[in-house]
């Protein structure tokens, strides 16, 4: 084989990576499944093979806060969570994000109680995806682990938090085949972290936190939205010097036999995996089938989404979380509000499908090429919203 | 996808079909094969029936769907007959490998299978003879390599004995009691004739 | 640095920071006051008890005697009056304006 492949978990790639990474500071607080980054990470605090002041907190509110002053003192600080944990950090997420603080937090995706439920959806990344934080999902273990050791460098660079996903249990306890980068080369990677401020400075004393009425607030929003912007130039420069150092190359969204192709799905996450296999095995039969996987949704790469897909005739945005009171789940809605730029565009549907970790099989993606390819055909489509793998 | 070598395990909770399922990955990687191993969560106990999954091949493997129609099913726990379809989804030529002292025509006549290939290893003895405890996931893996052909044996016994030298350093007698564990499953599983 | 009044958003520290100390004190909280406190120097002598309990630091010291009141900062509450010994009775209240 030539390179040197080890067989892992998400959760084992992440800790591992965490290792390399050698943050100063983490504070968490266990829930599943992201329960085992942050359990094999502490073992390597305790071994000593790390230097970082691990910080077991009383819940994850208090973890993100932990979080966000530790990083107000110039720490690099990292955390974990999922699901429940990520709602519990709500308020936390929109402040660590406010003050700028570059935070790196491997999430794992699970879906939200009611009804309970330990399994996969994007029901909790795609609730917080307003709040400021960047958010990357990775397909499989290698990408998961790539993308965390790149996520050190765009938050520190952007300023910004960030939060790497993967599937719950399918990623997350998911041993793969994946090729880790030596310690050294890590370090080298990430460099020195040098903090945009640290209240530890004591000669030069400072207030961070201070309210902000009308008269400022507004000004300070704006600051940070720009900086989301900012963002977005950002994340394809760290990950085309990740690519020409270690052979991997990672953009915001990765297009697959989309170049020629009439219809298309946009996924996120490990689905994109099964859908590129439907798309081998359509593409021998004749399909002009295609797919992009969204790899960064948050700074949200609208140009590089209506670029790649301005020749298809028919998409169809999957969306494994629903708005429930919107229309179709939070991706379709954005995609479709930015192909909304072309005077011609494809017909855009919408699949929700996998909640709660329902099997997302070849079978169920190779119906939707079907439907799109009738739709392309008919240039009608039935439902603008379908429901994928539900029983009805 | 061709090449591709898809494996349930059906075992019950704390009896190691997980840990089976991430030493064959391990083994099977050793050989220069891409891996995936998984288990199904589900409200696991002590006892309760439980499956994991392989997937094997010789080019990166992209899926991350269920493994619904395995090629090989490797029962650890013969009891688990009565509750679970161990059959389900497995074609035609598929194999299944039970841990059972019964051969494998007693074992088709007892669940009452026609056509797929059975083999039988007696793995819990053995495991109870080598290692000392019940745990039949490392002579299955023996077992595995001659009834399926899908890891050479020689590069298992070298590896397992490398992978437990470093964590039994001290008991060199859990290292050779592991070697004859697969050793002896390999000699001993049967298939039919 | 010094942030300047009706500062466009590009223009601000980075995350809302005040990026020096003491800022406070350009913020005049004087004309938040509706009584203003009258010291008496004759019959002040200098306990400080009001200067302890000022809330505003607004009451001016130097070489451990009191000086004044600052009516920059002084918001009025009265504090001082209520706390000068009985005896003393140095600083009174008067309406502003």
């Amino acid at each position: 084989m030539g390179k040197k492949f080890v067989a892992k978990t998400g959760n084992e790639t992440m800790a591992e990576a965490m290792r390399q990474i050698n943050p100063d500071v983490v504070a968490a607080y266990p829930i599943t499944p992201a329960t085992e980054i942050v359990q094999i990470f502490a073992q390597f605090v305790a071994d000593g093979v790390v230097n970082t002041e691990f910080v077991a907190t009383e819940s994850e509110h208090s973890a993100m806060s932990a979080c966000i002053g530790a990083a107000a003192a110039g720490a690099r600080v990292m955390t974990s969570t999922s699901s429940q944990g990520l709602a519990l950090m709500w308020e936390m997420l929109y402040i660590a994000a406010g003050l700028r603080l570059p935070i790196v937090m491997p999430e794992v995706n699970r879906t939200l109680s009611s009804p309970i439920n330990i399994h996969c959806d994007h029901s909790d990344t795609m609730g917080a995806r307003d709040v400021g934080w960047i958010q990357i999902f990775s397909e499989n273990v290698q990408e998961a682990y790539d993308n965390l050791i790149q996520a050190v460098v765009i938050a520190e660079e952007a300023k910004l938090p960030i939060m790497v996903t993967t599937d719950g249990f399918i990623i997350s306890h998911g041993m793969e085949s994946m090729e880790m980068i030596p310690d050294k080369e890590v370090t080298d990677f990430i460099g020195e972290y040098k903090p945009a401020y640290s209240v530890l400075d004591v000669d030069n004393p400072f207030t961070v936190g201070a309210i902000d009425f009308t008269d400022y607030y507004f000004e300070h929003k704006r600051a940070q939205i720009e900086a989301m912007s900012e963002a977005k130039k950002i994340i394809p420069q760290v990950q085309q010097r990740f690519g020409e150092r270690f052979g991997r190359k990672y953009a915001a969204i990765e297009e697959y036999r989309l170049s020629d192709a009439e219809v298309a799905i946009l996924v996120l996450g490990s689905t994109a995996g099964t859908a590129k296999v439907v798309i081998d095995e359509l593409r021998e039969k004749g399909h002009p089938v295609g797919m992009l996987k969204l790899r960064v949704f948050r700074p949200f790469p609208f140009e590089e989404i209506v670029r790649a897909l301005s020749s298809v005739k028919v998409l169809a945005v999957l969306d494994r979380s629903d708005g429930v009171a919107g229309i179709g789940g939070p991706v379709f809605s954005e995609v479709r509000s930015a192909m909304y730029e072309l005077d011609i565009r494809p017909r855009i549907v919408n699949y929700v499908y996998g909640l709660g970790g329902r099997n997302i099989d070849l079978a169920l993606i190779q119906s939707v090429f079907t439907d799109l390819e009738k739709i392309a055909k008919t240039g009608k489509a039935e439902k603008m919203v379908s429901y994928l793998g539900v029983r009805e | 996808m061709e090449n591709l070598t898809e494996i349930r395990w059906h075992g019950r909770g704390g009896q190691g079909a997980k840990t089976a399922a991430l030493l064959l990955a391990d083994a099977a990687m050793g050989e220069g094969k891409f891996v995936q191993a998984f288990p199904e969560y589900g409200p696991e106990r002590m006892g309760a029936p439980v499956q994991s999954f392989n997937r094997l091949s010789e080019k990166p493997i992209s899926l991350h769907c269920s493994v619904t129609s395995p090629s090989v099913v490797v029962v650890l726990d013969p009891s688990l007959i009565n509750t679970v379809d161990v059959t389900k989804g497995l074609p035609e030529d598929g194999a299944l490998l039970f841990n059972t002292p019964l051969s494998p025509e007693e074992m088709r006549e007892k669940i009452g299978l026609s056509g797929k290939r059975i083999f039988t290893v007696d793995a819990s003895s053995i495991a109870l003879k080598t290692i000392g405890r019940d745990i039949p996931n490392t002579p299955m893996l023996g077992a595995l390599a001659k009834a399926t052909g899908l890891l050479d044996f020689d590069r298992m016994i070298h590896d397992t004995r490398a992978k437990l030298s470093k964590k039994f350093a001290s008991r060199p007698e859990v290292i050779e009691g592991n070697v004859k564990a697969i050793e002896t499953a390999y000699d001993e599983v049967k298939g039919e004739e | 640095m010094k942030i300047k009044h009706e500062a466009i958003w590009r223009e601000l520290p980075i995350a809302g920071l005040i990026p020096e100390g003491g800022t406070a004190q350009e913020y005049k909280t004087g004309d938040w006051r509706s009584r203003r406190p009258i010291w008496d120097k004759e019959k002040c002598k200098s306990c400080l008890f009001c200067w302890v309990y000022c809330p505003d630091s607004s009451v001016l010291i130097q070489d451990k005697k009191m000086i004044g009141i600052d009516y920059d900062h002084c918001k009025g509450c009265g504090i001082c009056s209520q706390i000068c010994p009985p005896k003393i009775g140095a600083i009174s209240m008067v309406d502003e304006g």
